[in-house]
């Protein structure tokens, strides 16, 4: 497994010159290209009115990883994401995205991100699946872009992928949580992006409607290389899905392979005794 | 010819209507769906103080208002990205601190109420050429924006994060969206004044949001909407002789209660079909078990009988 731990102290030092120059060491001693380290924190700090949110942050999630990112309500796990994806501009430190500073990347094809609700989807927002599904195709400012209306492949794809091609007519805000959820993944998805960021995608889902959520996102990173960063409260769907864990509470608690995650851990992010039933790793659908 | 089209000044109020009322709900659904109603009503009370300060000052109030909107709408857009004030607060401040001013301007002046009247809420007297040019400019302007931004600003209004993950200069477009909102209400004042011109830019997007589907209908049918209600309140105000704010308002309400009437009435008629069909289900099931039993009894009977 690629996994760059920077919480490993005496390493950092050497990791931050190493990034200068566009390489950076992995947990296993491998050398990697920043190219392959889709997010990196250097550091990082977060305020909001001189209260940090989140501090100190040194971490990677290297290409390919199903990242979950755990903590209890406010421990700055949104903000964290946020932070990632260029949408907040860190106190102190550095964010890098594809080894780019988050705040001024460009590459935006290669992200895909689906937030755990949309200011849209609270309002009799008029548009289709298919319009919202078709946003992902935008590939920047055309002064005839109202011109060019239609079906594309990479849409009906997109929908087929999220298992939502029936729904591609009806009106956003007539869907259940579940379907806006698998719409705004079919969204994230038209460009196929490197890195797929999920804030509690399945908060308000139904059990059935989570399980399907998550099979689908198993396969985007399994069968399509797809990194994934998903922000989760759920233990067991983070101990089920996830290669990787980071447990923030402010400051990040743990960081390491999912099957490190130990009771210990756990009882030290929520502040009370959590048992911990592990899968062995030989017998995980991974 | 309708007598009403025979005065020049009347001609006027129409085609100020028409314009108004095309181009002032086609923002409006940008506003509405984000929730930023409230801006509406904060730059027009803004446009306000702008029009104190020219009457006090005799200078071209359409500049002077436009000058006002155009800094407030910079202002509060960027005390919001800044998070420097929650977007309301920062509304609240503008709003509460504009209406202020035109107090204040007002009681030193105490000459022009008159004209501070009409600008409060419309007159059809006033609408005067080089308004109609000011509106009509405007008017294309406005078109020619959000054509160009047709996707970035359905983005926008879907939700801000991901449109900025999807490389949209949501900042850059939100100014946009903010000074053009404060040029609407600058040039609309004349025609419904600046404490009605808020409803005439949300109101046609309610009834079209009621009937309608798609954001692009949405946006042309709340300016067919806009239009109408703008023109017919027009000729109320003059039949009437009441100010054309309030005439233009009320037939924007009146049509926004006839379609919630409506749509309510055809949600319930439609549970009433399907509370019918459960119904029949529910007879034909019970008949079907009920007929097994008496078949079955009459089976019973005739075996009995036998």
């Amino acid at each position: 497994m690629n996994l760059v731990d920077d919480q490993s102290n005496s390493t950092n030092a050497t990791l931050l010159n190493e990034t200068e120059s566009h390489k950076i060491s992995a947990h296993s001693g491998e050398i990697l290209n920043t190219e392959q380290v889709p997010v990196r924190f250097n550091e990082t700090w977060f305020s909001y009115n001189s209260e940090p949110v989140v501090r100190d942050i040194n971490f990677s999630i290297t290409q390919g990883e199903f990242a979950a990112i755990l903590g209890p309500n406010g421990s700055g796990k949104t903000t964290l994401m946020k932070l990632a994806l260029g949408l907040l501009k860190p106190t102190s430190g550095q964010v890098l995205l594809f080894g780019e500073p988050a705040e001024s990347f460009t590459d935006w094809h290669r992200v895909g991100y689906v937030p755990q609700r949309t200011q849209a989807t609270e309002s009799r927002f008029p548009a289709s699946v298919r319009e919202i599904v078709n946003f992902g195709s935008y590939s920047g400012f055309s002064p005839l872009a109202i011109f060019r209306r239609g079906r594309t492949s990479q849409v009906d794809d997109a929908l087929e992928m999220a298992g939502i091609t029936n729904l591609a007519d009806r009106r956003v805000s007539d869907l259940s949580v579940g379907q806006q959820q698998r719409m705004l993944i079919a969204r994230s998805l038209v460009r196929r992006p490197d890195l797929l960021v999920l804030d509690e995608p399945v908060a308000g889902v139904d059990a059935a409607g989570e399980e399907q959520f998550h099979t689908m996102v198993r396969r985007l990173n399994r069968d399509l290389g797809i990194t994934i960063v998903m922000v989760s409260h759920d233990i067991g769907a983070v101990m089920r899905e996830a290669t990787t864990c980071a447990c923030i509470n402010r400051d990040i608690v743990f960081h390491g392979p999912v099957h490190q995650l130990d009771a210990q851990a756990l009882s030290g992010l929520y502040g009370f005794p959590v048992d911990v039933l592990l899968h062995d790793p030989e017998h995980t659908h991974r | 010819m309708p007598e009403v089209f025979q005065y020049e000044f009347m001609n006027r109020a129409i085609i100020g209507a028409v314009l108004v009322g095309a181009t002032a709900p086609a923002f409006g659904v940008y506003l509405v769906l984000r929730r930023l109603s409230l801006i509406a009503d904060t730059l027009s009370h803004v446009a306000l103080a702008g029009v104190a300060i020219a009457l006090l000052t005799k200078t071209f109030t359409s500049v002077v208002a436009l000058a006002a909107t155009t800094a407030a709408a910079v202002s509060i857009e960027e005390l919001r990205m800044r998070r420097l004030l929650p977007g309301d607060a920062a509304l609240a401040v503008f709003l509460y601190g504009s209406l202020a001013v035109a107090v204040v301007l007002i009681s030193i002046a105490d000459g022009f109420n008159s004209t501070l009247f009409s600008y409060l809420f419309g007159s059809i007297l006033t609408v005067t050429e080089t308004d109609l040019w000011w509106m009509a400019s405007l008017a294309v302007v406005i078109v020619v924006f959000m054509l160009l931004f047709s996707s970035e600003l359905a983005q926008i209004t879907f939700d801000p994060d991901l449109a900025k993950i999807n490389g949209v200069r949501v900042h850059l477009l939100n100014l946009g969206l903010a000074v053009l909102t404060g040029a609407t209400i600058t040039v609309s004042m004349r025609v419904v004044g600046v404490l009605l011109v808020g409803a005439l830019i949300v109101i046609p997007v309610l009834v079209s949001l009621r009937v309608t589907k798609g954001l692009t209908r949405t946006v042309i049918t709340s300016s067919i909407v806009g239009v109408q209600v703008a023109v017919v309140g027009m000729l109320i105000a003059y039949y009437t002789d009441v100010a054309p704010g309030g005439s233009v308002v009320l037939t924007a309400i009146s049509l926004l209660a006839i379609v919630e009437i409506g749509a309510f009435a055809k949600r319930m008629t439609s549970r009433s079909v399907h509370d019918q069909v459960i119904a029949n289900h529910t007879h034909a099931h019970d008949s079907h078990a009920h007929g097994a039993v008496v078949d079955s009894d009459f089976e019973h009977d005739e075996h009995s009988h036998r």
